[in-house]
């Protein structure tokens, strides 16, 4: 099974095969993070761009690591704002990169779709770094590299997704990923956080954090974005957190004792996860972090490496 | 002056032809329509042999976007691109820059209309002044101005306090008013229909029932009123049942429909191409279906474009920025041939009320008929061309279309306003 594709947009068009692929690839260069030199030359003279149009600490740094630790170079372009309210428009934008002759634009933008619009603009592969309320195909790899780590394989396994699941890529592109190598997905949330027709997914939903924990083998925290509760969602963060919060003690009654918790970070500590949980023998999102650095090398190396390369 | 139409398929619901016949055109009104009418001297002659003869085609909602927004389309552009879509007659929304919330707004289109115009152009006047829902538009100085309906277009009057006084004011009037029904708080921020695709692409959405609350209301409060509520593009299942149980009742409601959501649904949507993001939004498949059954059995009255050009640039970017509505006259008479009557879901002759007769009676409006003494606007269709749209070939300023590149059957072939041949 080799990479055939020209870029990495969405979990939901990869097959189970490139799902294992790209993994394994990842898998297979963590190593490189324990070397005393983190250097390999697989892409050396190749030319990457992480173009941010939304503020990005966690996948941008991850990626320009990654690109680095292959020996290409890599450039940060930050831009900011709406495209067509101010300053050079997207498609312009695009142009002009595309006129520098880069190897791969890694995109993140607030505008779903936007990653498709640049991968039909450019010649390059281009990486969807998160589109909107999209799909962020990179954190579910590595949520998946984690979870196989940690449990071994991903046969039989169930995975509870926790909180705004209407506003989350990280949780479509994991639905969809999850889904293709058989494992059962719950999604849970008050329903106001639950997009309609979701089922049609592939997953179960549930509208009690005890029914969507229990007997789990993952339990995946989602971020609460405070301006929900502006759009009339919920009525408050305190009464989201009683309800919908991760604690100890809820872990303790309801869920079984070999779970994992995850969360795609960063943490709103007290709301979505209790303090001694997000630090504590459950919590695998320190390990979630260093894989990302070890998926976007593969990515970047199945997309821009020469055949072959990925046993770098 | 005169001008005979030989041989076509005169096809005039609001006087129940449908025959082989000529059509004779004297000093800019129709003569008569008949048999082997025998050509008046000097008269221009035209062969119609395989067309099909039709009263002027109507589109009562139509941005013209002048003045204000005339890198988007001018009153030149816009009536050029009716008449190569073998329209001859326009209303054009209020939504303007400055809004035609008053005379003198109303009497500058028409102004340009005269002088730069190519078919008639019937202005709508704002319900609110400056449409923001609050006060209202100087109503009785629009209507006498020339405007032959009153619509917020492009946004609801949230306020039904103010709607209802807004249809008791120009009851006196006869025209109605056109509403753009569309609860703003429960679509709020949307781009597109709230459902499965909008769940599995990750854009954020609108349902349906934003469009049936504000339908429901309009027709309790035409009910309320006694005036006649006119629903512009209704999108939904939920809608129709709402506006054939109102007509039932003896409410004066009617509704107009677009050729997009007639023939496309949400899945469109999935390119995120933002040609085809518009409000209301491409719907699903069953209410697609609802929509061409009213269409058929009456309960929607007209077909109406809702033409609303917007710039490559507004267009071409990222789904949930860019501007809501695509262009119309020029595509939609090939996408309804094509895909409504060809398979047989519409007869031809239904199409041709639907375009014509129905609208003008809606509005009061010149045309929709062929009998002697009727203005001699007509369309000329020829059902056998194949035609490939091609947006760089637009009269319109504007080429935000979804119909780019598809392969139709059958077109305008002519189009003729006031005994005139109308050439774009």
């Amino acid at each position: 099974m080799g990479w055939t594709r020209k870029d990495l947009l969405t979990m939901r068009e990869l097959d189970a095969g490139e799902i294992v692929l790209l993994v394994d690839t990842a898998a297979s260069l963590q190593e490189i993070a324990t070397r005393e030199i983190k250097k390999v030359p697989a892409l050396r003279g190749k030319t990457i761009v992480n173009l941010f149009y939304e503020p990005s600490t966690r996948t941008r740094t991850s990626f320009e690591i990654a690109g680095k630790w292959l020996s290409a170079d890599v450039i940060n372009f930050s831009a900011s704002g709406s495209s067509t309210s101010k300053g050079e428009s997207f498609i312009d934008t695009a142009k002009n990169i595309a006129a520098m002759s880069p190897d791969v634009v890694v995109v993140r933008h607030s505008s779903a779709g936007a990653a498709e619009l640049l991968a039909r603009e450019l010649a390059c592969s281009v990486v969807n770094a998160g589109d909107g309320a999209h799909e962020h195909p990179t954190q579910a790899l590595l949520d998946l590299l984690t979870i196989r780590e940690k449990k071994g394989h991903f046969d039989g396994l169930h995975v509870a997704i926790v909180g705004d699941i209407t506003n989350s890529r990280v949780a479509r592109s994991n639905i969809h990923g999850m889904r293709k190598l058989g494992i059962t997905v719950t999604v849970a949330g008050p329903p106001t956080l639950i997009p309609p027709f979701v089922q049609e997914l592939g997953v179960k939903v549930a509208y009690r954090l005890e029914d969507a924990i229990r007997d789990v083998d993952v339990i995946m925290m989602l971020r609460l974005q405070h301006e929900r509760m502006r759009a009339g969602l919920i009525p408050s963060v305190r009464e989201y957190g009683h309800y919908w919060g991760l604690t100890l003690d809820k872990l303790g009654r309801h869920a079984r004792p070999d779970v994992l918790i995850m969360h795609p970070g960063p943490v709103n500590r007290g709301v979505e996860l209790s303090p001694e949980l997000a630090d504590g023998p459950y919590s695998v999102i320190l390990d979630q972090v260093a894989k990302g650095v070890a998926v976007r090398m593969g990515v970047l190396l199945l997309l821009a490496g020469s055949k072959g390369a990925a046993a770098a | 002056m005169s001008l005979l139409i030989r041989h076509g398929r005169v096809i005039d619901p609001a006087n129940g032809v449908d025959a082989v016949e000529d059509v004779l055109i004297a000093d800019g009104k129709i003569e008569r329509v008949g048999k082997s009418l025998a050509a008046p001297p000097g008269a221009d002659v035209v062969d119609a042999r395989g067309k099909v003869v039709c009263p002027g085609f109507i589109d009562i909602h139509v941005h013209l976007r002048e003045p204000g927004h005339e890198y988007k389309e001018t009153v030149a552009t816009g009536t050029r691109a009716a008449a190569a879509g073998g329209f001859t007659a326009v209303a054009c929304m209020a939504n303007t820059m400055p809004v035609n919330d008053n005379g003198a707004v109303t009497d500058y289109i028409l102004a340009k209309a005269r002088v730069e115009g190519v078919v008639r152009v019937h202005p709508i006047g704002a319900v609110t002044k400056n449409l923001k829902g609050e006060e209202l538009a100087e109503l009785a100085e629009l209507a006498e101005a020339g405007c032959v309906a009153f619509s917020d277009d492009g946004r609801c009057v949230m306020n039904a306090g103010l709607y209802r006084r807004a249809m008791e004011y120009t009851l006196p009037f006869g025209v109605p008013l056109i509403s753009h029904a569309e609860d703003a708080h429960l679509a709020q921020d949307f781009t597109m229909n709230e459902g499965v695709v909008s769940t599995e692409i990750g854009l954020p959405g609108a349902p349906a029932a934003a469009e049936d609350v504000m339908v429901a209301r309009d027709i309790l409060l035409a009910e309320l009123t006694g005036a006649h509520v006119h629903i512009a593009h209704l999108s939904t299942a939920g809608a129709v049942r709402l506006v054939r149980d109102g007509k039932a009742r003896g409410v004066r409601v009617t509704a107009e429909v677009t050729p997009h959501h007639l023939v496309l649904t949400e899945e469109a949507v999935r390119s995120y191409d933002a040609n085809t993001k518009m409000a209301p939004p491409l719907r699903t498949k069953r209410d697609v279906e609802a929509l061409v059954e009213a269409l058929a059995d009456g309960t929607i009255d007209c077909i109406a474009t809702d033409h609303a050009p917007h710039a490559l640039a507004e267009k071409e970017g990222e789904f949930d920025q860019a501007a809501f509505g695509i262009v119309g006259l020029e595509t939609a008479v090939s996408v309804l041939l094509d895909r409504l009557v060809r398979p047989g879901f519409l007869p031809l002759g239904t199409l041709v009320a639907r375009l014509s007769r129905d609208p003008a009676r809606l509005l009061n409006l010149p045309g929709g008929s062929l009998a002697a003494g009727a203005p001699a606007d007509l369309t000329l269709l020829d059902p056998e061309r194949t035609v490939t749209v091609d947006p760089l070939t637009f009269r319109s300023k504007s080429r935000n279309t979804p119909f780019g590149g598809w392969t139709l059957t059958g077109g305008p072939w002519l189009t003729i306003v006031g005994g005139n041949v109308i050439r774009p």
